[in-house]
C-alpha cells in the first residue's frame, strides 16, 4: 500500500488514541527516570511526545480530507451500569481535529520554549529539582485536555474538563511556596480550582439532566434526541444549556467567574500561555460549539451566551487598561477575547468563534512567551546587577513583572519586540494579521444578529488596541526605569525560534477562513451547522479605524512624552477615578468577598461554633448524650453486664475456642486421617446423589 | 488427524515439546548457571502464549471432540500461561537463595502448565485424567523440591497420596460413567442420556466421584484436609503458583465437566455444590483466623476463596444465569490470580533462609522498611477481603450477582457474612504491618519486586477499570452452550 | 445395565471368600508350634541377613521406574509393529515421537547418573 492510499484510507483514524498515549508515554518515561535523565533529556522526551501528537494529528487531518464525515474509535467500554452505558470512544471529526492541531501544535512549540525558560527559571526560584516535575505536569495537561477535545460523550469530556483543571491547580501553584507572603501562589491556585467548582457543578447538574431527559450521555445520542424531540423539551433543553454555560463561564473565565484568571498568572509563564490564554480557557468555547444542537433549541440561553460573552469583553478590557502587571494586562486581555468568542457561538456563528479561537491562541501564546521573555531579561538585568554588588532594588523586592520598571527594552531585545509587535497588531485587529480576520469575522456576525452585542464587542476592540499599545509603549519605548531594565540581554534561541514560529503563525493564521475562500467552514461544515459569512467592508473598515484611532491615542498618552522614572500613569491625571476603578478591577474580588466569601466564612463560623460546638458537643453530646450514657451504663454495668452479657460473653468465648479445638483435632497432620475425612465427604457426597435427589 | 487438529493445540503442543527440549538442554547447562533454564523457560511459555493470543475467539473441536477450542479454553490458557510467567519470576531468585536451584523447577513447571492448557481443552473424560494426572504429577515432584527439608518432603508425599486417593475416584468415577453411557465424550454422555432416560444412578454416583476427585483439586471441604499442610511445606514459590494454577485448572474441568456433560443431573450437583459452597467459605474463613504462619493463613483463604468461585456453579445450573455465571468465574479467577500472586509474592520476599520471617508477626513495621510492598501487601489483603477498589470487590459483586441472579439468596448471604468474616484476618496483616514496630528483615530482587509492582498495579487498575477485563471474560462461553 | 455388573459382583464376592476360607482354614486347623527358625526371615533357603523390613537402596525403585517405562514401550510397540501396514506412514511418526519422549527421559536419566551403581 503506497503512501498516498495509506492517507486517503480511513484506516488512519485508528491512531488516534496514540494521541492521547505520547503524552501519557512522556510523562511516566519522565516521571520515572527522571531524575537521572538530566534536563535536556526531559526537556526532549517532554517536547517530542507533544510533537509526536502533533503529528498524529496532521494524520488525523489527512485522514477526515477523504473521509470528512469523521468517526468514533472505540476503546474500552467505560462504566456499564444498569441503562447506562459509558464507553471511552474517540470522536475524530472536524470539530475535534481542529481542536487537536491547535492544542498540540502550540502546545509543541511551547514545550520548546520551556526548556530554555524553565532552565532559568528553577535557578532564579532555587529549586532546579522541580525542572522535571514541571514537564510531567505539562504532558499530563496535553494528555487530559485531548481526553477533553476527543470526548465522545459528556462524561468523558467531563474528565478531560476535571483533568485540565487538576493540571491548572498544580502549574498555578507550581511555586507553591512563593507569592505574598510565602502563600500567595498556593493561594491563586486555590481560587482558581475552587471557582472552576462552581463552573464543574453546573456541568454536572447539566449532566444529570440529559442523562435524565435522553438516558444516553453519547453526544450522538443527545444531540439526535434535541433534534427529533427538541421542541417539545425546549424547558428542559433550556436548563440544560444554562448549566452548561455556567461550566462554560467557569473553564473559559466570564463573566461571573473570571476572577481566577488573572490570579493565575502566577503560574511560570509558559503555563500562562499554554494553558490559561492558548488552550485550557477555550474548552468552554469548544464545549459550547461541541453542543451547539442543544443551543440551536434554546433560543434564550443563546442570547445569554452572547450577552455574558459580550459584556465580558468589554469588562474585562476595560480592566485590562489600569493595569500595570505584564501578564495581568495579557491575562484579562485573555478574558476579553474569550468573550469575543463565547459572544459569537451565542449568536450562532460557531465557525467564526472557532476561527478567533485558533488564531487567538497564536497571538495570545506569542504574547505570553514575549512577556516572559522579557521577564526573564529583567531578571537576568536584575540578578546581573546584584552579582556586580550594585543594590538595584533600592531595598524593597524587586518586581519583575512590572511594566513600571521596564521601558526602552526594544534596543535591548530586539527579537522579543519584533514578535511582540507582531502579537500586538494581531491582537489589535490590524490588517492583515490573523486576529483582523478572525474578529472581524465575529463583529460581522454580530451585526448580522444583535446590535447590541455588536456595540459592545466593538467598544471592547477599541480598549484593546488602545491596551496593547499602551503596553507596547510602556515596555519597549522610552528610556529604561530601572537598572534591570538596562541590562536586560535577549534569550536564547530555544526560545526565541518558539516566539518566531507563532509570529508566523500570528501572521498568517487568518489564512484559515479568509473572505470568499471560507477553508474553515467548509472543514467544520461536516461536524455543524454553518454560514457562510460574507466580509462586510464597513464592519472591517469601522474597527480597523476605531484600532488605529485607540493607538494614536495610546501613543498621544504614553508615546509622545514617555513615562519617567516613579512617575503615575499619565492615564490617571486625566481620567481620575475611573482609572482607579480599572486598575482596582472594577472592585469584582471585594464585590465577591463582601457578598459571598465573608458571608460563606461568618455563616461557616456560626455552624462551627454555635451549631457544632455549642450546640452537638457542649449540650448535646456533653450533657444529653454523656450524662444518660453515664447513667445508662452504671445500670447496664451493675443490674445487666454482670449477670446477662458476662454469661453469653464468656459462653461465646468458650464456643469459640471449642470450635477452634475441634478444627484442630481435625487438623491433625497424619495423612491417614486426612483420607478418611476424605471418605466420609466422598460417602456424604455419594449418598446425596444416590438418594437425596430422588 | 489432520494439521487442523494440530494447530487447535499448537500451544500445548509448543509446551510440551519445549518443556521435553530444555530437560534436555539443562542437562548442558552448568550448576551455577540455571538462570538460563529459567530465561528458556519463559522464552517458551512467551510462544506459547502468543500462539494462544493470535488462536483467541476461534472455536473449533479437534481430534474428533476429545479436544475443544473455545472461547472459555483460551482464555483459561491465557490466564495459565500468564500465571507461568509470574510463577518463573517468583521463583528465579528465591530458589537460588533456599539453595534448590536444579533446572528440573522449570521443566516441572512447564509440563504442569501443559496439564493446566490439557485441561481448558478438555472434551473427553479421559482427556480429563489425563490432563488431571499431567497437572497433578509435577506439582507432587514441586512441592517436595526442597528436599532435603522435612517439611518440603512431608507436604510432598501427603500430596502424591492423596491426591492419587483423589485420582482414584475420577478415575473410577469415568469408569461408571462409561459403563452407564458407553461413552466417555463429554457431549456423547448427554447425548446418550437423552436418547435412554433411564435410571441414572451409575451416573450419579460417576459424576459424583468426578466432584469429589476435582474438589481435592481445588480444596473444597471436606477435601481441603492437605491444603494446610502442603502449601505450608512447600517451598513459597511453588505455593504460589500451586494456590492460583492447579486451582484455576481444577476449576476449568469441573465447570465444563459439569455444565457440558451433565446438566441434566444438576438437581442432584447444583444442591450439593452449594452446601459445600457455603461449608468450603465458612470452613475456610473461620479457621484462618486461628492461623498464626502466613503461609497457612493464606492457604485456608485459599480454600475459602474456592467456596466462592464454587459458588458460580450452582448458579450456572439455572441456563438463564450460565453466561453470567461463567463470566463471573473467569472473572474472578484472573482478579484471584493477579490478587494471590502479588500476596504469595510478598511472603516469598519475607522468608528467610530457614523457613524463618513466615509467622504473622513477622511483618511488623514493614511499613517503616519497605513502604511499597507494605503497601502492595495492604491492597492484596483488601483485594482478598474485597473491598473497593480492588479486583476483589469486582470479582465478588459479579459472582455474587450471578448466584442472586440465580435465586440462591442464601448463598449469598453466607458469602457476604464470611467475607465480613474474612476481613478479620486479612486486615490483621495490614494492621501489623502499619502499627507495630519491628525491623522486618526483607529482600530486594528485582524479577520478585516487578512480579509485585506488576500485580499490585493490576489489583487496583482491574478494580477501577474492570471494563476490557469483563469484556473478555463475556468472551468466554462454553461452546456447548451455544445452540 | 446395572444388572450386567452382577457377574462381576458375584466374582469379587467369591474371590474374597476363597481367600479368606483358604486362610481361615489353615489357621483353624493348621498344629502351631514355633522354633525360632520357623519365625525367622525367609530368603529362598539361604541364611538370612539381617531383618526381612530391611531399607532398600532407592537405585532399585529407580531402576525399577525405568523397566516400568521400557515395558510399557515394548506393550506399544508390539501391536504396533501388528499393524503397521495399515496404519502406514502416519503410524510410523506417531511411534517415532512416541520414541522421542521415552528417549528424552531416557538419555535425562542416563545424564543424571541414574544408571549408576556405584
Amino acid at each position: 500500500m503506497s503512501f498516498s492510499e495509506v492517507l486517503q484510507g480511513g484506516s488512519l483514524f485508528a491512531y488516534a488514541p496514540l494521541i492521547i498515549a505520547f503524552p501519557l508515554l512522556g510523562l511516566l518515561i519522565n516521571m520515572i527516570f527522571g531524575r537521572r535523565l538530566g534536563e535536556r533529556a526531559v526537556g526532549i522526551i517532554a517536547s517530542s511526545a507533544v510533537g509526536l501528537s502533533f503529528v498524529i494529528a496532521i494524520l488525523q487531518f489527512f485522514a477526515l480530507s477523504t473521509h470528512p464525515e469523521g468517526t468514533s474509535v472505540p476503546i474500552a467500554d467505560w462504566i456499564t451500569i444498569g441503562q447506562l452505558a459509558v464507553p471511552w470512544s474517540l470522536k475524530v471529526d472536524t470539530l475535534s481535529v481542529t481542536m487537536m492541531l491547535m492544542v498540540t501544535g502550540v502546545s509543541a512549540l511551547i514545550h520548546v520554549y520551556a526548556i530554555g525558560y524553565m532552565h532559568e527559571d528553577v535557578r532564579f526560584q532555587g529549586d532546579p529539582g522541580r525542572f522535571t516535575r514541571f514537564f510531567v505536569f505539562f504532558n499530563l495537561f496535553v494528555a487530559t485536555m485531548m481526553v477533553l477535545v476527543t470526548a465522545d460523550n459528556f462524561l468523558m469530556m467531563f474528565v478531560g474538563w476535571e483533568g485540565v483543571g487538576l493540571c491548572s491547580y498544580l502549574l498555578i501553584g507550581f511555586w507553591f511556596e512563593k507569592g505574598e507572603d510565602g502563600i500567595g501562589n498556593a493561594i491563586a491556585g486555590k481560587k482558581a480550582f475552587i471557582t472552576n467548582r462552581i463552573g464543574d457543578f453546573g456541568f454536572l447538574i447539566a449532566m444529570f439532566l440529559i442523562f435524565g431527559a435522553v438516558g444516553s450521555l453519547q453526544f450522538a445520542d443527545v444531540f439526535h434526541w434535541a433534534h427529533e424531540h427538541g421542541l417539545e423539551n425546549v424547558d428542559v433543553i433550556t436548563a440544560i444549556t444554562l448549566f452548561l454555560l455556567l461550566g462554560a463561564t467557569g473553564k473559559s473565565a466570564q463573566i461571573p467567574l473570571f476572577v481566577w484568571l488573572p490570579d493565575a498568572m502566577a503560574g511560570p509563564t509558559p503555563v500562562s500561555a499554554l494553558i490559561h490564554a492558548a488552550t485550557m480557557v477555550t474548552a468552554g468555547i469548544y464545549m459550547i460549539a461541541r453542543n451547539q444542537a442543544l443551543y440551536d433549541v434554546a433560543g434564550l440561553s443563546s442570547n445569554l451566551v452572547a450577552l455574558i460573552g459580550a459584556a465580558t469583553a468589554l469588562f474585562a478590557a476595560t480592566i485590562a487598561v489600569g493595569q500595570f502587571d505584564i501578564k495581568r494586562v495579557l491575562a484579562y486581555s485573555t478574558i476579553s477575547q474569550l468573550g469575543f468568542m463565547l459572544a459569537a457561538v451565542g449568536v450562532g456563528a460557531q465557525v467564526a468563534g472557532m476561527f478567533h479561537l485558533v488564531t487567538h491562541a497564536f497571538f495570545k501564546a506569542l504574547l505570553f512567551l514575549s512577556a516572559g521573555s522579557v521577564i526573564q531579561g529583567i531578571e537576568h538585568g536584575h540578578h546581573h546587577l546584584e552579582h556586580v554588588g550594585a543594590n538595584p532594588g533600592g531595598g524593597e523586592a524587586f518586581d519583575p513583572n512590572d511594566m513600571r520598571n521596564m521601558g526602552g527594552l526594544r534596543s535591548k531585545m530586539k527579537i522579543t519586540f519584533w514578535v511582540y509587535l507582531i502579537g500586538a497588531l494581531a491582537l489589535s485587529g490590524i490588517f492583515p494579521l490573523a486576529g483582523f480576520w478572525s474578529k472581524d469575522e465575529i463583529l460581522a456576525d454580530a451585526n448580522h444578529e444583535s446590535i447590541v452585542i455588536f456595540l459592545l464587542l466593538t467598544v471592547a476592540a477599541f480598549f484593546t488596541a488602545f491596551y496593547m499599545g499602551r503596553q507596547i509603549l510602556m515596555v519597549f519605548f522610552g528610556q529604561p526605569r530601572s537598572e534591570a531594565a538596562k541590562h536586560a540581554p535577549e534569550n536564547p534561541p530555544v526560545m526565541t525560534v518558539p516566539l518566531i514560529l507563532l509570529a508566523v503563525g500570528a501572521i498568517l493564521g487568518g489564512v484559515l477562513n479568509l473572505p470568499g475562500m471560507h477553508t474553515l467552514t467548509d472543514w467544520l461544515e461536516h461536524t455543524l451547522h454553518v454560514h457562510v459569512t460574507e466580509f462586510n467592508p464597513v464592519v472591517a473598515g469601522l474597527s480597523t479605524l476605531l484600532a488605529l484611532l485607540a493607538i494614536g491615542i495610546a501613543w498621544f498618552v504614553y508615546g509622545r512624552q514617555p513615562m519617567g522614572k516613579g512617575s503615575p500613569d499619565p492615564l490617571r491625571r486625566m481620567l481620575g477615578p475611573i482609572f482607579v476603578g480599572m486598575e482596582n478591577k472594577w472592585w469584582v474580588d471585594e464585590l465577591y468577598q463582601f457578598l459571598i466569601v465573608r458571608p460563606y466564612i461568618a455563616l461557616a463560623d456560626v455552624l462551627a461554633d454555635v451549631i457544632d460546638w455549642r450546640f452537638w458537643h457542649d449540650w448535646f453530646h456533653d450533657t444529653v448524650l454523656a450524662r444518660t450514657f453515664r447513667e445508662g451504663t452504671r445500670w447496664l454495668n451493675d443490674a445487666f453486664d454482670l449477670r446477662v452479657i458476662d454469661g453469653i460473653a464468656n459462653g461465646l468465648g468458650n464456643l469459640t475456642q471449642a470450635i477452634s479445638g475441634r478444627m484442630r483435632f481435625l487438623q491433625t497432620g497424619y495423612v491417614r486421617n486426612y483420607a478418611l475425612s476424605f471418605l466420609v465427604g466422598v460417602l456424604l457426597v455419594l449418598s446425596y446423589f444416590i438418594f437425596g435427589s430422588s | 488427524m489432520d494439521t487442523r487438529d494440530l494447530i487447535s493445540i499448537l500451544p500445548l503442543l509448543v509446551l510440551a515439546g519445549w518443556a521435553c527440549l530444555l530437560l534436555l538442554i539443562d542437562l548442558f547447562v552448568p550448576r551455577d548457571r540455571k538462570s538460563i533454564t529459567a530465561i528458556l523457560a519463559a522464552i517458551g511459555i512467551s510462544v506459547a502464549l502468543v500462539i494462544n493470543l493470535m488462536q483467541l475467539g476461534e472455536v473449533r473441536q479437534a481430534f474428533n471432540g476429545m479436544i475443544v477450542l473455545d472461547g472459555f479454553a483460551s482464555l483459561l490458557i491465557t490466564l495459565f500461561l500468564a500465571v507461568g510467567l509470574i510463577a518463573i519470576a517468583q521463583a528465579y531468585d528465591y530458589i537460588k537463595r533456599r539453595g534448590i536451584e536444579r533446572g528440573e523447577y522449570y521443566s516441572l513447571l512447564l509440563f504442569t502448565l501443559c496439564g493446566m492448557l490439557l485441561m481448558a481443552t478438555a472434551g473427553d473424560l479421559i482427556v480429563v485424567f489425563l490432563a488431571l494426572e499431567l497437572l497433578s504429577i509435577p506439582l507432587y515432584v514441586l512441592a517436595g523440591f526442597a528436599r532435603p527439608q522435612l517439611e518440603s518432603e512431608e507436604a510432598a508425599i501427603k500430596y502424591f497420596l492423596l491426591g492419587a486417593f483423589a485420582s482414584g475416584f475420577v478415575v473410577y468415577g469415568i469408569a461408571l460413567i462409561f459403563g452407564a453411557t458407553g461413552t466417555t465424550a463429554l457431549d456423547g454422555i448427554v447425548a446418550s442420556f437423552a436418547a435412554t432416560q433411564e435410571n441414572p444412578v451409575l451416573l450419579l454416583v460417576g459424576s459424583g466421584m468426578i466432584l469429589v476427585g476435582l474438589g481435592f483439586k481445588v480444596a473444597v471441604v471436606p477435601f481441603h484436609m492437605w491444603t494446610p499442610d502442603v502449601y505450608h511445606g512447600a517451598p513459597t514459590a511453588v505455593t504460589a503458583f500451586m494456590s492460583v494454577g492447579a486451582k484455576a485448572g481444577g476449576f476449568a474441568a469441573l465447570l465444563r465437566v459439569f455444565l457440558a456433560a451433565f446438566p441434566e443431573l444438576s438437581a442432584a450437583w447444583a444442591p450439593m455444590a452449594m452446601w459445600i459452597a457455603a461449608l468450603t467459605m465458612a470452613w475456610g474463613n473461620i479457621a484462618a483466623i486461628a492461623q498464626k504462619n502466613i503461609k497457612r493463613m493464606l492457604a485456608y483463604s485459599s480454600i475459602a476463596h474456592a467456596g466462592y468461585i464454587l459458588m458460580a456453579l450452582p448458579a450456572a445450573a439455572n441456563p438463564t444465569v450460565a453466561p453470567e455465571a461463567l463470566r463471573a468465574v473467569l472473572f474472578y479467577l484472573f482478579g484471584y490470580a493477579i490478587t494471590n500472586l502479588g500476596a504469595w509474592g510478598v511472603v516469598v520476599a519475607m522468608e528467610k533462609a530457614e523457613g524463618g520471617g513466615l509467622a504473622i508477626e513477622d511483618y511488623s513495621g514493614l511499613s517503616n522498611r519497605r513502604p511499597g510492598f507494605a503497601l502492595a501487601m495492604a491492597l492484596f489483603m483488601l483485594s482478598l477481603t474485597g473491598m473497593p477498589p480492588t479486583v476483589g470487590f469486582i470479582g465478588k459483586f459479579y459472582i455474587f450477582r450471578a448466584v442472586i441472579d440465580a435465586d440462591l439468596i442464601w448463598l449469598a448471604l453466607v458469602g457476604v457474612i464470611t467475607s465480613l468474616i474474612s476481613a478479620y484476618y486479612y486486615l490483621r496483616v495490614i494492621v501489623v504491618m502499619y502499627m507495630r514496630s519491628g525491623e522486618p528483615e526483607t529482600r530486594s530482587e528485582s524479577w520478585l519486586n516487578a512480579t509485585v509492582w506488576l500485580t499490585g498495579l493490576g489489583t487496583i487498575v482491574f478494580g477501577i477499570v474492570p471494563g476490557p477485563l469483563l469484556a473478555l471474560a463475556s468472551q468466554s462461553w462454553l461452546s456447548s452452550l451455544v445452540p | 445395565m446395572p444388572s450386567d455388573y452382577l457377574p462381576i459382583a458375584v466374582l469379587i464376592v467369591l474371590a474374597t471368600a476363597v481367600a479368606f476360607i483358604a486362610i481361615l482354614i489353615g489357621h483353624l486347623f493348621g498344629p502351631r508350634r514355633p522354633t525360632v527358625k520357623k519365625s525367622d526371615t525367609y530368603e529362598s533357603g539361604m541364611r538370612p541377613i539381617g531383618p526381612g523390613t530391611r531399607r532398600m537402596s532407592v537405585h532399585f525403585y529407580l531402576v525399577a521406574v525405568l523397566f516400568i517405562l521400557f515395558d510399557i514401550e515394548i506393550i506399544f510397540l508390539l501391536p504396533w509393529a501388528v499393524v503397521l501396514r495399515e496404519i502406514k506412514i502416519l503410524g510410523l511418526i506417531e511411534m517415532v515421537i512416541f520414541v522421542l519422549v521415552l528417549l528424552v527421559g531416557f538419555v535425562y536419566a542416563w545424564k543424571k547418573g541414574a544408571l549408576e551403581w556405584e
